[in-house]
């Protein structure tokens, strides 16, 4: 697509993209943008999708052991959906300017980070279920606001994403409802998955918003439309009625109705332990890289053969 | 009539995108001579109310189309994955937000 364009000076270049903001307005691929618009969206965007192209990893671990036929059909479609996210993300963020190499180098190379969520082990089946509930359930609370970010191709991406997800969480809290009717093994497991998985979800939503230096700038563009805290409060008041209706306690002692708030109250998520699987140390950093590396590097011959075959074919219709 | 040049300029189809935020979608197709002249033709075609804020047009012999045939290869798979549909799940009526 070629079509030529006035050169403008950048103040009214500026003044545009800010109305278009103001008015609550999508930025599209074509207009202009400010450098650090362009910058924080390719970050944000490729990150989600990294997370939704390794959070196939902790799940996809049980397919071969699934309990049943019906159990294995609906974990294969759910990571394979997680499989699709991830390449509307990329789609997506490639409308900025970037190239699909670049974008999984960056992430093989641990240049660019993903969920913190993916670096836990799934231990048992009841965790297929867990991450429906609850990971599932904390990414729809994150990703209902982002259906309306300012940048066009994201907000539709995640409307695409949204739709799927809600199959997510349902097959997991009914696969937890189901195990619960079971015996009492089977109920342990679940508390046990609960336990495990309820601190690293309320991680989800990143940072406290005192300690989120960057969550400003991104609210007044529009990327964000609502606070890690905001989000993480609103997955609190959320999961509490439908834990009590599942039977399962969470590990909280300080979760309790706040009738002035009209919020539950929560404890405090621990943070050093958020740094420290951020930044590389979570029980499964390693494993999670070194699997995804594999997986591209073994791929290889796959994407030269359709490339070679490919050129074979256009060679002999020029013939 | 004269005995100028016959041959059909090529043939373009026109997507709009009605707002910003939404997608382009597909309103038609339109005979032109090269791409500056179909996106000119299109803009007086199909946007004479103000019907969108961009246009793409794409040569129609650059788009490949599955072909009514395949319907059912493509598409029929799908119809015995009910479990892909959150309706599939019965979650009872006190489960709130879900
Ligand atoms: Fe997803
Ligand atoms: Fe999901």
């Amino acid at each position: 697509m070629t079509t030529t364009v006035e050169p403008e000076p950048q103040e009214r270049l500026q003044a545009a993209f800010d109305a278009t903001i103001a008015r609550h307005d999508r930025i599209e691929p074509r207009d202009w943008m400010p450098e650090a618009y362009r910058r924080t969206l390719v970050r944000q965007i490729a990150q989600h999708a990294h997370s939704e192209i390794i959070g196939m990893q902790p799940e996809g671990n049980w397919i071969s052991r699934a309990p049943s036929l019906r159990r294995k059909a609906i974990l294969l479609a759910k990571v394979q959906d997680e499989a699709g996210h991830g390449l509307y993300l990329y789609s997506a963020c490639e409308t900025l300017g970037v190239s699909r190499a670049e974008l999984t180098d960056l992430l093989l190379t641990g240049r660019q980070k993903y969920s913190s969520i993916f670096n836990y082990p799934t231990l048992s089946y009841a965790d297929v279920g867990t991450i429906g509930w609850l990971v599932d359930g904390a990414a729809i609370c994150n990703q209902v606001p982002l259906c309306r970010t300012s940048y066009g191709p994201y907000g539709r991406a995640m409307i695409r994403i949204c739709k799927e997800e809600s199959f997510h969480q349902r097959q997991g809290y009914e696969l937890l409802m189901t195990m619960m009717r079971g015996t009492d093994a089977q109920r342990a497991m679940v508390q046990e998955s609960v336990d495990r998985f309820w601190w690293p979800s309320l991680m989800m939503f990143g940072p406290p918003d005192e300690r989120s230096p960057n969550s400003g700038q991104s609210m007044a563009w529009g990327i964000k439309r609502n606070s890690n805290d905001e989000l993480r409060q609103r997955f609190v008041d959320m999961s509490v009625p439908q834990a009590e209706a599942l039977g399962v306690t969470l590990p909280d002692p300080e979760l309790r109705w706040n009738e002035e708030r009209g919020h539950y109250d929560f404890g405090e998520p621990d943070w050093e332990e958020f740094a420290a699987v951020i930044s590389g140390n979570g029980p499964c950093n390693a494993q999670r890289l070194a699997h995804r590396r594999a997986a591209h590097e073994d791929g290889a011959w796959v994407r030269e053969a359709a490339s070679a075959f490919a050129a074979r074919s256009t060679e002999e219709e020029v013939r | 009539m004269t005995n100028g040049d016959r041959r059909e300029w090529p043939l373009y189809e026109v997507f709009v995108r009605g707002k910003r935020g939404l997608n382009h979608v597909h309103v038609g197709s339109l005979h032109a001579p090269d791409d500056a002249m179909a996106l000119r033709h299109a803009r007086d075609v199909y946007t004479r109310r103000n019907e969108g804020v961009s246009i793409w047009v794409v040569r129609a012999d650059a788009i490949t189309a599955s072909s009514p045939d395949e319907k059912d290869p493509l598409f029929a798979p799908n119809g015995d994955k009910v479990y892909r549909h959150p309706t599939f799940y019965e979650i009872p009526e006190n489960v709130p937000h879900m």
